[in-house]
């Protein structure tokens, strides 16, 4: 681990990439419907694997809202038997964000038909970690050099899906190596890998370079073939595994397919 | 063989079940577990096309007749391998022991071929074990679970200084081809569970053994593929990667086909159906089939009929001495002799 936050707050703030300002958008429309606004700060929960707001991944199986701001969320699941330390960290994540929305007053976080959902989702709304879930079934109390392991390789995927549409668009790839975060396109994909950057403590100022090897180093024009071909790779992983997760869900829930990109 | 547009193709299906999980063979108090792991299974077969979809009875203990039908008669399959999973701890029985599938092999000896296992956590006693399985079973293989509990332990890693002795009784006993799941984590709940490298330290350590990855490591292919490009006796097993992938995500099926192309190597990709998640049939049909959607993969390694022939079957066929019927083989198919490449790529 390189980069330790100072609060256990900080930290998976920052791992999760729930900004402040997110956090305030959510907060900065009071007439609005609560559901929407919880609804709203669930986008900002992202499946560590994957790296795709749990929203998009349609993982929210259901969402109620009292009207004395009482929250009760069911997480579904593509398989029962999805690892339960990334479960765990969509839960903690979501009971985070919906906590902080103005106006939720308790929020339950339940997990549908999922083998260890009973063990989580108590843990969960006890407050208590992973190991609290898992007494005596595993030393990983702290799930964030997990997220870690993870967020790095989104970051080198996502920066692979960013050379490949310059170049596309006529970047020569010999222009690749010297470009500054400055010179990023302004697209989601590009503020998303800021975000990362952010969190896994890689600086991303105006004239760093716009991309870096999973240590935050910049690339040399040496290792670029390899670096593409690598980043490639590393997002085709995620794809798949993105595809297989939707396909289950959708198989398993009945849901109408989504159309393939 | 598989009859297509008048041609022949010689099929060597590496990743086939025959299994029980009937409620009958549940374990008193686990059966939670057993129907879980089943409906997960069952999940995944959705990913076929649909009029190949089994109702969940069927599903959980399918026959004989049906095992025949579905491999040999529709899916043109000459050779099976049956990679045994045992899952005691939910299946009174077994899911699928080499004991339960050695009775299709007494039926078809021609035909099909037993994996064994082993954990290294028994000890002295999985090694009598895997010297009685060895010679009942005329093992050329094993299928390892690494993340398969054992009385406490979470999972074990093949890099562990326990495994040691297995690997050399594998040398002994003649059993080359070491089956790794390396796939969708269930268990143990631990990190190290997400990461492959133990493989690549086990392939380094014993280069008389081959390593067939199954699931090509998904959802860690990129772990996997940067390992398979280092050493040389790493292969990748298909199964999922077809079934899972082919019909349910084409374009993606099409990525991932050209990753490991360009990583591994049509040399080294074994053809598995996962019979009976998925039939091998509409699997070895849209294979031959099978050819990049468009230009956007034009940077992907090329594939002709003769690829197509490699992964179907010679190179599973080279891995295990399975002898190719006269007219089907293709000189240079399958990887060179492993210990030659470690010295060439050591050289190199």
């Amino acid at each position: 681990m390189s980069q330790r936050a100072s609060t256990p707050q900080e930290a998976s703030s920052r791992m999760t990439g729930t900004s402040a300002s997110a956090t305030a958008e959510a907060e900065g429309r009071p007439g609005g419907d609560l559901r929407e606004r919880v609804l709203d700060a669930l986008g900002q929960v992202y499946d560590p694997e994957l790296d795709e707001p749990i929203t998009q991944l349609r993982f929210i199986g259901s969402c109620a809202v009292s009207p004395d701001g009482d929250v009760d969320i069911m997480l579904r699941l593509p398989t029962p038997q999805c690892a339960p330390n990334f479960a765990f960290l969509m839960g903690a994540d979501s009971r985070r964000v919906v906590r902080a929305v103005e106006g939720v007053r308790n929020v339950v976080i339940r997990f549908e038909d999922h083998y260890t959902g009973d063990e989580i989702n108590a843990a969960l709304n006890q407050g208590a970690g992973f190991m609290g879930a898992f007494p005596g079934e595993t030393e990983d109390d702290d799930l964030e050099a997990l997220r870690e392991i993870f967020t790095r390789k989104a970051l080198i995927g996502r920066q692979g899906t960013i050379c490949e549409g310059l170049i596309d668009g006529g970047t020569d790839r010999s222009e690749l190596v010297g470009m500054t975060v400055a010179q990023l396109p302004d697209t989601p994909e590009a503020r998303r890998v800021l975000e990362l950057r952010e969190m896994l403590g890689i600086a991303a100022d105006d004239d760093a370079p716009a991309f870096v090897n999973p240590n935050g180093e910049g690339i040399v024009p040496e290792q670029l073939d390899r670096w593409l071909r690598g980043a490639r790779l590393v997002r085709v992983s995620l794809e798949a595994n993105g595809s297989i997760c939707r396909g289950l869900l959708q198989g398993r829930h009945k849901l109408a397919p989504e159309s393939e990109n | 063989m598989y009859e297509k547009d008048g041609k022949q193709y010689f099929v060597v299906d590496s990743h086939i079940h025959l299994w029980d999980a009937s409620p009958e063979n549940w374990v008193k108090g686990a059966e939670a577990y057993a129907k879980g792991w089943i409906e997960c299974f069952h999940a995944y077969q959705s990913l076929g096309p649909p009029e190949t979809h089994w109702p969940i009875e069927k599903f959980m203990k399918y026959s004989i007749e049906d095992f025949e039908k579905d491999v040999f008669e529709d899916g043109g399959v000459d050779h099976g391998i049956f990679q045994s999973t045992y899952l005691k701890e939910w299946y009174a029985s077994g899911f699928n022991t080499a004991a339960q599938n050695n009775q299709l092999v007494e039926k078809y000896p021609d035909k099909l071929i037993v994996n064994g296992r082993w954990d290294p956590r028994d000890g002295d006693a999985g090694l009598r074990e895997l010297e009685e399985d060895a010679k009942k079973y005329n093992l050329q293989g094993v299928k390892l679970y690494t993340a398969e509990w054992n009385a406490g332990s979470r999972g074990y890693a093949l890099s562990d200084d326990i495994a040691k002795p297995f690997f050399e009784k594998c040398k002994e006993l003649g059993i080359k081809n070491i089956h790794v799941h390396k796939g969708p984590t269930i268990w143990p709940l631990d990190k190290d569970a997400f990461d492959p490298k133990d493989v690549d330290i086990a392939a380094t350590e014993n280069t008389e053994l081959n390593f067939i990855i199954e699931h090509v490591g998904l959802p860690r292919i990129e772990d996997f593929c940067f390992m398979a490009t280092q050493e040389p006796n790493v292969y990748a097993g298909l199964s999922v990667v077809t079934g899972g992938l082919m019909y349910a995500r084409p374009r993606f099926f099409a990525k991932v086909m050209g990753e490991l192309l360009f990583w591994v190597g049509e040399d080294k990709m074994l053809f598995g159906s996962d019979y009976g998640i998925w039939e091998p049939k509409w699997q070895i049909e849209m294979f031959l089939d099978w050819d990049y959607p468009d230009e956007s993969y034009s940077d992907y390694p090329r594939v002709n009929e003769d690829s197509k022939r490699k992964i179907l079957g010679l190179n599973a066929a080279k891995l295990y001495g399975i002898e190719v019927p006269e007219g089907f083989d293709i000189a240079g198919a399958g990887a060179e002799d492993d210990a030659l490449l470690v010295e060439e790529s050591a050289s190199a």
